[in-house]
This record gives structure tokens, sequence and C-alpha cells, in this order.
């Protein structure tokens, strides 16, 4: 996905953009609502990531501003107030979301994809890998045509594999990206994921593969 | 804030006081005032007819043969008839020697007109004289006429009755007068108050509606009082944004380094010193923000304003914003009921409480289990939170929603332990409550009640 981020903050901004670029998305970064403004008006994101405390205004005029033109590009706000704070105006604004800082990046992603899948209109971003098809924004995947319910971590699980097909993921690996960070995940919590993806790629010509004492490997089987 | 205040005399009672007061001095005046005039016009009345009538006595005087002849007409008893019956004396004396009449009738030199008292009744008596001259002879008569004043005093009366009558009348209008002229200046002062009282906490903007010129002084200064007040609460609040900006926004590129550093990191050591970073990270932040929350919910609740929501949309709001999270957890979130359950409250509050519950549930939660939020309106409006986790203490339940306190079987759980406590705050500003419970097929349930 295509990113604008709006951030004052130099180092915030580098930290999101490297953990976004991770994820294999590209991310543009305006340090200013100048321009943020250059930017919308040169390139096309599927998503605006907007500060609220900016340098050179306050990031709900942009909003307003960005709401009366004609252009509809969801906008995430990342503010730092606190959510019962009425100030909060951001979502009568015209923003579609918002996150606290400080943010879990899986959080950012969740909440950027169900405003993505609010706006349904958008072109649809699906990999096709073998007899598989997914859609990230949706999360469906159909094997062989055939559509597969999953629940968000085997979607997740499932998203990572399909991004670096014959990749070697570690369990721990894994599991960090699974689980938030105030969960208490047992060792062996992964495989029981690892068995349910199996499961819902069986009949397909992917394949998880185990390398014992390292980790897993998607695989397409020709 | 003391809401008493020390109130010494009334403004209204003084301003009707003083008005009433000198509407009935005025009417005193005015009745002694109409009454003397009255009393010397019928006065004046009298007093010409007699002197007529004494003239007209003088004229009938004659000379002959060298005596005065003096034949009392009858047209100057006539005209000195009254509906009284007032008696008539008269006393005729030639160079001051008595010839006729009542001899204790006095001729008094140079004071035409005077009142005395004669045989038990008052009398008006008029003095005239006439000098009469003949072939060889110059005499002086000298007439007194007297006339009581029962008609007079009968006409007097009449005359003080309606002027009392019309001063009573005079008072009385005065006296509403009075009354409304008070209201309507005490009602401006009204009108203030009830505009002052009917704002709501979070309005500080200044009076823009006319006032009278005596109230501009007063209402400037609440003006400009507001206007402080303002200043220093919106200081302050965006003193709170701009700290919180610069405590999280430092944590946000930490959190967000530790994140990206975690991805590319193999050693296990390291990894673990990221997670923990991350973790603590985490608590520190979500610590920081319950405690805005608890100060903003507390500020809230003192100055409660109510508006008029509709629970269930209150909570489908929350739920929509909450699925992407829950999701992430396997956990499922639902909402039972639905149609409307109308309620005056707080909707940031409410939702506050609402989300604190929630978030609660979501940590105790077992994988891919479900939570869910039922909104009833009887027999009082209340949101309940159930979910499918280990449930309360059972020896405990009675103190989790005292503050910061947590549960025994927490230990292991990111939170400050606020979200109990933000929640019974939220149900006791709104007169309702807080109730914490166990399902018999397991899990916790939270019910959030409130009162109409």
């Amino acid at each position: 996905m295509k990113f604008l981020l709006v951030e004052d903050n130099l180092d915030l901004a580098n930290a999101i953009a490297s953990r976004m670029r991770q994820d294999g998305h590209i991310i543009d970064h305006a340090e200013n609502l100048g321009d943020a403004q250059a930017f919308i008006e040169v390139g096309e994101y599927e998503l605006i990531l907007l500060d609220i405390m900016l340098p050179d205004g306050d990031g709900r005029t942009f909003l307003a501003q960005h709401r009366a033109s004609d252009r509809d590009t969801p906008v995430i706000v990342l503010t730092a107030r606190s959510q019962v704070s009425d100030r909060i105006s951001s979502l009568d604004m015209g923003a579609d979301d918002y996150v606290t800082k400080p943010f879990d990046h899986a959080e950012l992603e969740a909440r950027c994809r169900a405003v993505l899948r609010r706006r349904s209109g958008n072109a649809k971003t699906t990999i096709e890998l073998g007899k598989i098809t997914f859609d990230p924004v949706s999360g469906q995947m159909t094997v062989d045509g055939r559509a597969v319910q999953m629940r968000n971590r085997e979607l997740r699980l499932l998203e990572l594999f399909l991004n670096a097909p014959g990749q070697i993921f570690s369990k721990n690996k894994l599991s960090d990206r699974l689980f938030s960070f105030d969960e208490d995940v047992s060792e062996n919590a992964i495989e029981v994921y690892i068995g349910r993806l199996r499961k819902h790629l069986s009949g397909s010509d992917l394949k998880i593969t185990t390398l014992r004492g390292i980790g897993y490997r998607l695989d397409h089987v020709e | 804030m003391s809401n008493s205040v020390e109130v010494s005399g009334s403004l209204r009672n003084r301003l009707v006081l003083t008005l009433i007061g000198g509407a009935a001095v005025l009417a005193m005046l005015l009745f002694f005032a109409v009454r003397s005039y009255a009393v010397q016009v019928a006065q004046q009345g009298q007093d010409s007819i007699l002197e007529a009538s004494v003239a007209s006595m003088l004229d009938a005087a004659t000379i002959r043969d060298g005596a005065v002849e003096l034949d009392l007409p009858y047209s100057a008893f006539s005209m000195l008839s009254t509906s009284a019956d007032d008696r008539v004396f008269y006393a005729i004396y030639q160079d001051g020697t008595f010839l006729s009449g009542y001899e204790d009738l006095a001729y008094s030199e140079g004071q035409p007109f005077e009142t005395q008292l004669m045989r038990g009744s008052d009398v008006r008596t008029v003095s005239a004289s006439r000098t009469m001259i003949g072939a060889d002879l110059r005499t002086d008569i000298q007439i007194v006429l007297a006339q009581t004043q029962d008609a007079l005093s009968e006409t007097l009366d009449q005359i003080s009755r309606n002027v009392a009558l019309f001063g009573i009348g005079f008072f009385a209008l005065a006296a509403a007068l009075s009354f409304w002229a008070t209201s309507a200046t005490i009602g401006q002062l009204d009108k203030l108050t009830i505009s002052v009282t009917r704002r709501g906490p979070q309005d500080l903007s200044p009076f823009a509606k006319p006032v009278p010129q005596e109230m501009a002084p007063l209402v400037k200064s609440l003006n400009s009082l507001m206007g402080r007040l303002d200043q220093s609460l919106s200081q302050s609040e965006d003193f709170i944004a701009e700290a919180a900006h610069r405590v999280r926004t430092p944590l946000a590129t930490v959190r967000s380094y530790a994140e990206a550093t975690l991805q590319r990191v193999d050693k296990e050591e390291n990894r673990e010193a990221m997670r923990s970073m991350v973790k603590a990270i985490d608590e520190s932040s979500r610590a920081a923000g319950q405690l805005l929350d608890h100060a903003m919910t507390t500020f809230r609740a003192d100055h409660l304003e109510r508006d008029d929501i509709d629970l269930v949309e209150l909570v489908a709001e929350l739920v929509q914003r909450l699925t992407p999270i829950v999701d992430m957890k396997d956990l499922t979130l639902t909402q039972n009921g639905d149609g409307q359950v109308p309620y005056a409250g707080d909707p940031i509050l409410i939702q506050s409480a609402v989300r604190n519950l929630i978030d609660n549930s979501m940590k105790y939660s077992p994988v891919e289990s479900a939570i869910t939020i039922t909104v009833a309106a009887d027999p009082a409006p209340r949101i309940t939170v159930c979910d499918q986790g280990p449930g309360f203490p059972s020896n405990e339940i009675e103190t989790l929603t005292a503050r910061f306190q947590r549960g025994a079987n927490a230990a292991t759980t990111i939170g400050s332990g606020l979200g109990l406590t933000i929640a019974q705050d939220v149900a006791l500003a709104h007169g309702g409550a807080l109730h914490l419970t166990n399902q018999p097929e397991g899990g916790a349930c939270v019910t959030l009640s409130f009162s109409h």
C-alpha cells in the first residue's frame, strides 16, 4: 500500500516509515502541512496518516480542507491526546479513524485495513500465488476459487508468508508479529496457528515446511 | 466552592418601600394642599356674600329729620340663607354706640373679616361702616354682621372626603406602579441570573444579549471574569495536551524503533530486551493515559452535562471502533439488543466507561472467546459487558472498584487498575451504580446502570 505520513517529529517519522517498509508498504513523508499538500497534489495515496500538532498549523485544518476538496483519500489521525478528551473532534472533522501515540504497528495496520475495507470503492490489492488469491484488505482468501474463512491471526500469518515466499521465519519472529506484547504467549502457540494454516491451505499448491530448530517457510510446490 | 451567599437586605423590598413611602407622603401633601385651598375658596365665597349683605344694609341707611333711619332690607338677609340654615347675627353702632342687634358682636376697626366664637359656635364676622352726612349732621354708622359656618363646614367635609378618596386612589395606583416598576427592574437581574444558570459548564463565552445601561458594568466584569476563566482553563487543557504530546511522541518513537529493530535482530537475548522495552513503554503510556482519563472523568463528572443520546447507537459506535483491535486478538465483540435506549447523559463519559470495561474484558479474555455487550432499557437504562474469562475472584468482588486496586489474578496483565474506578465514577455521576458479577457458566459481567 502507498501511504503519506504527515509527522513533524523526524525520529518518529523515520521509525514509523522503516517499520512500515518492512511490511512492504511505500511511505512518503511530509514534515509539515505545506509539504503534505504538495505531496497529495502530485501523488496518489491509499491512506494518509496525519499528526495533529504540526509546525505550520493544526492537522485538523488540513483535514477540513482535504474533505472540502474532491479527494476522498482516507485519513487516520495520529494523536497524542487523551482518549476521553472532547478535543478529539478529528472524527467529526472527517478523519476515518485515529490512533493514540504510542501505538502498536499491528493495531495501526489493522485500523488502516478496517478503514480501507469500509471504503470498498478502492482498487483491490490481491496477492496471487499458485492456486491462491488473497486480498489483505478484505482478508479474503480463495483456494482454487473456493472461499476460505480464516481468523484474524491466521490471515496475518498467511500474509507474512505470502509477502516473502521461500523466506524462513523463526518461531519467535512469527509470534512477535502475531501477538501483542501484553499477551503471555506459550512457546507452542505458534504451532497451533501453523497447523491451522496448513489445514486452510490443503488442496492448494502451497505448503508450509517446518525446518526443525530454525523455523518455517512457505513453499510453492509446482 | 461554596454555594451559599451572605444575604443582606433585599433590593426589591428596599425599592418597594421607598416608592410606596414616597407615594404615601405625596398623597398626604396632596390632601392637605387641596383641602386648604378649598377652605380658602369657600371662605372667600362666604366673605363676599357677607360683604354684599352688609353693604346693602348700609345702603339702606338714610338721614331723615336729622336722625339716622335704618330699615334693614329683606334682601340683605335672604342672600345669606344657606342649605344648613345658618344663623345670622348683626349689631348696629352709631359712632361707637350700640343701636340695635346683638351687643356682644363687637365692631373691629381695620380688620373687616374675622372668625370668632359666639354662643358656642364659630361665626364669620364682617365689619363695615358708612359715614353719613346730613344738613348739619355727620355721623358714622357701623354694622357688624355674623354668620355661623355650618353650611361651609358641610361643604368642606364633602370636599375633604372626595380629596381623601382621590388621595387613596392616587396612593393605590402609585403603589401598584412601584411594584410593577420594581419587578421590571429586578426582572432584568433575574434574566441575567437565568442566563448564567442555564449555561453549560463548557460555555464561557461572553454575554451578547443587550442589558440595561446600569447593569453594563456588572456584565462587563462578569464577561472579563469568564474570559480569564476560559483562558486559564484552555491554558491548562493546552498544557495537558502539550505535555501528553511531549511525552507520547518520544515514546512512540522508541516503540516504533524497538518494533522495527525486533524484526531485524535474530539473537534471542536482544529480542527479549526489545520486547521488554516495548512492554514497558506500553505499560507507562497506558498508565499515563488512564490517569489522564481519570482526571478528565472526575472533571466532567463534577460538571455533568447531559445530552440526549441513544445508548445503543453510542455502544455500536464504540464496538465499531474497537473491532480492529478485538479482531487482532481473535476475539469477537458482539452487541445484543436493538432498537433504541434513549438516555440523557454525558456521551464522552459513558463511552469512556464502556471502553474501559471492554478493555478490561479484552485483557482477561482467553483466545478466541467472545465479549458481549448488552444494552437494556428496563428497569433502568444499563449496559452490561460480559466475557468468557476467569471471572472475578469471589472474595474480592467488593473491593475491586476501589481506586488502583487490582485483582489477585491480574499479576500478568498490563493495566494501572483504574478502569473499573473510571466506570464506577461515571455510573455514580449519572446516579447509577456499577455491579460486578460472575456468570454461572464462567466469565465476568460488569453492569453499568444509570438512573433517569
